[in-house]
């Protein structure tokens, strides 16, 4: 009761302060040095919303369902962990999460910036403090967490048990953190462009954010992928579903952005495309939380389907959008004499290339997200899109870019000669051939297959040789295009050489094929604190002689009711083998999905290195100042 | 005469404007052949050409119709007007139960016969495909 009501009041007290620090903005902007007020009230408005979190997690923990928020997503019999992640496990909830993520970034700013122009740290706070006045009135006004309801239930309604996992208790943060450093890039950008400072030295200071919010967010795209991958027991690590979709069109953007970046720091070019990429990132970041927030994609994120919420962030986001494009048209200037020196074999046209390939992945993964949508709102047709449609114009552009990515790296700035580029031929030639011994015995579809797997085995070979001969001068972007390499393969062989067995066993039958021998040896009760469970128990015996124990277990919670399924997955070096079962309509019947998945680990290892090669060079930089 | 960089500039645009038209071309192309199709049980009696297209039906799963073997499970999908039978093997999500939304993907046997080859897994105990709700509340 007591700290709904803080919480409520130091969000309005934390608007107030937004509201303060962007006046004192406006006065301060033409005098010198930067008014300490600004710093005090920013670390206030920090302050605020830190307090009203925890007053919510408080909420949540001492389970006071006077609270609606708590009310509707959390129940006394859960863990205390998923007690403290439900805060944030809701539509609410995850807004203010949310906002003390904008609120403490821009704190930063303002704390590691003061080497930079004094004019162009106050635009980008005044830019930030409309983004964070915006969420504000967007939480208090349609999202409150802190509502109350009279009289006091004695029970909540619990939180959704798939969402009751570790891997996604920490996904929420993780994932915000990256889209969030994405509205620090943004300001940055159109504070920058309106005073036309978009330099090397502005490109290395902005370069840490970029590191940061690409990091973030993909991790937290891999702990949702994970998540999906033992939970919902679909048997894969990526499905083109809308709501993953969401999450990685900014990721292409970022990833696109951070190559501008790298190219700005050396010399000054591509300066639309980074305003126009960092634009983009922020506005997929918005929309992300739009479609994911309002209910628009049907899927397990959307927690209530609300069209004032929904509107509310449209319009916020469409005025956002037209003042930056306002302020690219009016303020941008092309540095003119840049593009003599452009020469078609460099390291920046490969950038270049690489970001056309980006933004093409980005517009088909847009399409296939955005057209049903569309489709609906005009003609009311309903209709889906599926893997295929994103296979089928991916898959073919993959080859150039891989190849482009095992050779840009390889040029010099500004110009580079066709010679010493014999050894690339040859690794060539190489890959070719490994990647028809790997696919020698696989009758389906092989030159595509071939194609793709000479290029990736390309890359690959030429990552492991540039880390060796290269001195590490780059290791950063060594680790990162080799983790790329490595995720693309174990990606491709995965796919190669999966297999499958979907049956229906009562307790104590058997299935047999050619390859695999399945005993349902028995199944076993018990009750835990919130929910049955009942554990398959399982044999499974390979043609080689390998024996496997696995047990697939079926949760069936008490609040909310509802069945989940627990996969049950040995992990090796070499691969996965998974299982799934459920109940059909409570018969005697199993339905159980047996899976054989090669390098499935490698997929996650691949993109932990990935993260990795970015933490490298966030941390390079620093040392050598 | 135009100046070298000029040309360059214009076979730069040119070059951009291609890939682009090219690239949307595509896009739209493959968007036509891949995009399914939902339709409800009446829909399908309605229908006056099968087609061979992979289609989603969608509506609620009849009760007493769920009977399973070891290779297949068979159910009715309903909209409350009409019925079509479907027939499935694969993996069933968890909220499959009779009584409850369903939206299964596949081909058209007739007018009558669906095979499916997925059936759509939403977690959520009150959840009821868009669709389902949309074709119950015509009712």
């Amino acid at each position: 009761m007591l700290s709904s009501t803080i919480g409520y009041y130091s969000l309005i007290l934390g608007l107030c302060s937004s509201i303060i620090i962007f006046y004192f903005s406006i006065i301060n902007y033409q005098d010198k040095i930067l008014d300490t007020k600004i710093l005090s009230f920013t670390f206030l408005q920090l302050f605020f919303v830190i307090i009203s979190f925890l007053s919510l997690v408080l909420s949540f923990i001492n389970s006071d369902f006077s609270n609606e928020t708590v009310f509707n997503n959390s129940h006394t019999t859960k863990p205390l962990f998923y007690k403290i992640s439900g805060t944030w496990g809701n539509h609410e909830g995850s807004l203010l999460l949310w906002q003390l993520v904008l609120t403490l970034f821009i704190f930063i700013f303002l704390l590691k910036s003061d080497n930079q122009s004094k004019q162009y740290r106050i635009l980008t706070l005044l830019f930030q403090e409309i983004i964070i006045i915006g969420f504000f009135i967007f939480i208090i006004k349609t999202s409150n967490p802190f509502n109350y309801i009279y009289p006091i239930p004695k029970q909540g309604l619990g939180l959704n048990p798939i969402l009751q996992d570790p891997a996604l208790a920490i996904h929420p943060p993780i994932l915000y953190v990256g889209y969030v450093g994405s509205s620090i890039i943004f300001s940055s950008v159109l504070a920058a462009t309106i005073l036309n400072i978009i330099s090397r030295e502005w490109a290395s200071h902005i370069k840490k954010w970029v590191l940061v919010s690409w990091i973030f967010l993909s991790l937290g795209i891999l702990f949702g992928s994970i998540w999906a991958y033992y939970e919902l027991g679909w048997g894969g690590f990526w499905f083109w579903d809308p709501v993953e979709n969401v999450s990685l069109m900014p990721w292409l953007a970022l990833t696109a952005l951070l190559h501008c970046i790298i190219v700005l720091e050396k010399k000054i070019v591509l300066t639309s495309w980074v305003v126009i990429l960092s634009i983009t990132t922020f506005t997929l970041s918005m929309c992300g939380t739009f479609l994911v927030r309002s209910g628009i994609l049907n899927s397990v994120h959307s927690f209530a389907n609300d069209p004032e919420r929904g509107l509310y962030i449209l319009i916020f986001l469409f005025s956002l959008i037209f003042l930056s494009i306002f302020i690219y048209f009016f303020f941008h200037k092309q540095n003119i004499k840049n593009n003599n020196n452009f020469f078609w074999l460099s390291k920046e046209t490969s950038i270049l290339i690489n970001n056309w390939f980006m933004m093409y992945f980005l517009s088909v993964v847009l399409i296939g997200t955005i057209y049903p949508i569309f489709l609906e709102v005009i003609s009311s047709q309903k209709i889906s899109v599926g893997p295929p449609f994103y296979h089928k114009l991916i898959i073919p552009f993959l080859f150039p870019f891989l190849l482009a990515m095992a050779i840009g790296p390889n040029l010099k700035w500004v110009k580079s000669n066709m010679e010493n580029k014999v050894n690339l031929i040859l690794f060539f030639v190489l890959s070719i051939f490994v990647s028809g011994f790997v696919l020698k015995n696989l009758d389906q579809k092989f030159l595509i297959n071939t194609v793709l797997l000479s290029s990736a085995f390309y890359l690959f070979f030429i990552t492991i040789r540039d880390l060796f001969t290269k001195n590490f001068k780059n290791f950063s972007q060594n680790v990162a295009h080799f983790g790329f390499s490595l995720l693309i393969l174990s990606i491709l062989l995965n796919n190669f050489f999966s297999s499958e067995i979907i049956i229906n066993l009562k307790v104590g039958e058997s299935f047999e094929n050619n390859k695999t021998k399945i005993i349902f040896n028995d199944i076993v009760q018990n009750k835990q604190k919130n929910y049955v469970s009942i554990i398959g128990n399982f044999t499974v015996e390979n043609f080689d002689g390998k024996i496997d124990n696995l047990k697939p277990e079926l949760r069936i919670y008490n609040q909310p009711n509802i069945i989940t399924s627990e996969a049950d997955i040995k992990t090796s070096f070499l691969s996965d083998k998974f299982m799934v079962m459920n109940s059909v309509q409570n018969q005697e019947y199993f339905n159980i999905r047996y899976q054989v998945k090669p390098f499935m680990i490698w997929i996650w290892i691949s993109v932990v290195l990935i993260c990795f090669g970015g933490l490298i060079s966030f941390f390079k930089k620093k040392n050598e100042k | 005469m135009y100046g070298r960089k000029v040309k360059l500039r214009f076979f730069f645009v040119v070059l951009i404007l291609t890939t682009l038209i090219l690239s949307v071309f595509l896009i739209l192309k493959s968007l036509e052949e891949n995009v399914v199709y939902f339709q409800s049980p009446t829909e399908i009696k309605e229908l006056t050409d099968i087609g061979k297209k992979k289609i989603r039906v969608g509506g609620m799963v009849k009760n007493n119709s769920v009977s399973i073997n070891s290779k297949e499970i068979s159910f009715v999908i309903t909209d409350f007007k009409n019925e079509i039978n479907v027939i499935y093997s694969g993996v069933v999500p968890n909220l499959f139960s009779e009584g409850k939304g369903v939206v299964a993907e596949g081909y058209l046997n007739d007018r009558n016969f669906f095979t499916a080859s997925k059936i759509l897994a939403k977690h959520d105990e009150n959840y009821m495909p868009p669709e389902v709700k949309a074709a119950l509340e015509e009712k």
